[in-house]
């Protein structure tokens, strides 16, 4: 069977820096991978270049079999992408945010999935508001139904939670699971928030410096490293590699 | 082409526009103001000069089609612009959406922009100056686009520097216009350059189109080759425009650009 996500030997360098180099791994369907590691490890630049937003110096990326670089933007269709670091506009309604991206991910039965959304995560209280007067939590959520509005056979989620509230963050990784099951969506995660990768998270890849330097399931990781918990492998696997 | 992605992208800037009313009367001030200006100016010159003798509305009509390349670049620009400040840009390009739909959507935005800024003061020209820029005839309309598609082109070119470098290149979005518009003979023949400028001058569409429009105006004929040399110079430019476009955006890729917009 096709994965949804293949990554082959995947480097990345801005003139002599390596900012990514050499990684390979696959993401199958109904799958949740983690990408753990510190800041400018190389997860926004590997994500970029899945997104098609950087171009690959080296390997492959294959969706659904197919290499991103010869079918860009039909591929681009069966992705999507939340990150707290870019957002909607804000002068627009949550509902014509919607409404603007739904024609531009050429959603089929826009009305109705607008809906479903809505019902999922809660917008109807505050749709017709302007999405720039949002709080942090509602903007999320607004945020996250862009994300999932053409059902994407992959979703990449770069720190989905980063300055929600614990009510609001446990909310998103609820609705998170819950998605996933119903939609058997595969998901690639970039998080510091290391429970939330052990809650979510079938396996998980651990990066520093540009390279994969571990993987696992986190109770493998856990095993093998002889620690508590994911932060204290985390810990342990950046500080060896400074 | 997809038109529901198109349309989708155009809303995208229409719900911007009609949801405030700032934006609306920003669009619409500019080019009042230099239309005003310039109203007194030529009927100054109306009076007192002998070569503007009889011919009220000369500079007039062409402070409003320089207004027409001006606003339709800057709103070619400004759409870009929106989405770096918004800091949506990153949700733009993983949209799959194909480049040559994004410029489609943009031209068709950007002359929405333009009109519901000229239209207005166009309208304000006749009760205020007794000069109406409809008296041009047919030929308004092909100077109109002419200019329309020289502006679109600057935009292009704009644009692509935004896409490769990023925001600091917003600055060079404003000054791009005013560095053509001594070349561009707008208000004054060409003979009036040096020797030089004329030169660079004479590869610039904007001279024949102005030139063109004080012949209409002046010995109410058409010079078709003015229009015809407009029209292969704007075709070269904007052919070169959409291929900087889509270089600018190749190598943006390469140099990661586009995840950086907006910082």
């Amino acid at each position: 069977m096709v994965n949804p996500l293949e990554i082959i030997n995947l480097s990345k360098a801005y003139d002599a820096k390596e900012a990514v180099k050499n990684i390979s791994f696959k993401l199958r369907q109904n799958e949740i991978i983690g990408i753990l590691g510190p800041n400018g490890c190389g997860k926004t630049t590997t994500i970029g270049m899945i997104l098609g937003l950087l171009k690959p110096t080296k390997g492959k990326i294959l969706i659904n079999g197919i290499e991103i670089e010869s079918q860009r933007v039909d591929l681009l269709n069966k992705l999507n992408f939340i990150s707290p670091y870019i957002e909607l506009p804000k002068k627009l309604t949550v509902k014509q945010n919607l409404e603007v991206y739904g024609r531009l991910y050429d959603v089929k039965k826009l009305k109705l999935q607008i809906d479903y959304l809505c019902e999922k995560l809660r917008l109807y209280e505050f749709i017709n508001k302007i999405t720039g007067e949002l709080s942090s939590g509602q903007k999320n959520r607004v945020s996250l139904a862009k994300s999932i509005i053409n059902d994407p056979t992959v979703l990449l989620l770069d720190e989905p939670t980063a300055s929600l509230d614990p009510e609001t963050g446990d909310f998103v990784r609820s609705f998170l699971e819950e998605y996933q099951r119903e939609k058997k969506t595969s998901i690639l995660l970039a998080s510091h928030n290391m429970s939330e990768v052990e809650r979510l998270c079938s396996s998980v890849l651990m990066m520093n410096k540009g390279a994969i330097i571990d993987q696992g399931t986190p109770s493998e990781l856990i095993k093998k490293h002889g620690r508590k918990n994911m932060e204290e492998v985390f810990l342990k696997l950046t500080r060896e590699t400074i | 082409m997809n038109l529901n992605k198109m349309y989708g992208l155009f809303l995208r800037h229409f719900y911007l526009i009609k949801s405030s009313l700032p934006r609306v009367l920003d669009l619409i001030y500019w080019p009042t103001i230099q239309i005003i200006l310039w109203g007194f100016i030529s009927k100054f010159f109306t009076i007192y000069s002998s070569y503007y003798n009889n011919t009220l509305g000369v500079i007039l009509t062409c402070a409003i089609l320089y207004d027409i390349l001006f606003r339709s670049s800057i709103s070619f620009n400004m759409l870009f612009l929106e989405e770096i400040w918004s800091r949506n840009f990153t949700n733009l390009f993983i949209a799959p959406i194909k480049l040559k739909e994004i410029i489609t959507s943009l031209i068709f935005t950007a002359l929405i922009r333009t009109l519901i800024g000229l239209v207005p003061a166009i309208i304000l020209t006749s009760p205020l100056f007794g000069v109406s820029i409809l008296k041009l005839g047919f030929p308004l309309l092909v100077l109109f686009l002419s200019l329309y598609i020289f502006g679109i082109t600057l935009g292009l070119f704009v644009s692509s520097g935004l896409i490769r470098f990023g925001p600091s290149f917003e600055n060079i979005a404003w000054s791009s216009l005013f560095l053509l518009a001594p070349l561009g003979c707008i208000y004054y023949p060409i003979e009036i350059l040096p020797n030089f400028f004329q030169t660079i001058a004479k590869g610039l569409p904007l001279v024949y189109i102005f030139d063109e429009t004080r012949n209409i105006l002046l010995n109410s004929s058409v010079n078709y080759e003015n229009i015809k040399q407009a029209y292969l110079l704007n075709f070269i430019y904007l052919v070169f425009g959409i291929g900087l476009f889509y270089l600018s955006f190749l190598k943006a890729r390469v140099k990661g650009t586009l995840i950086n917009m907006g910082e």
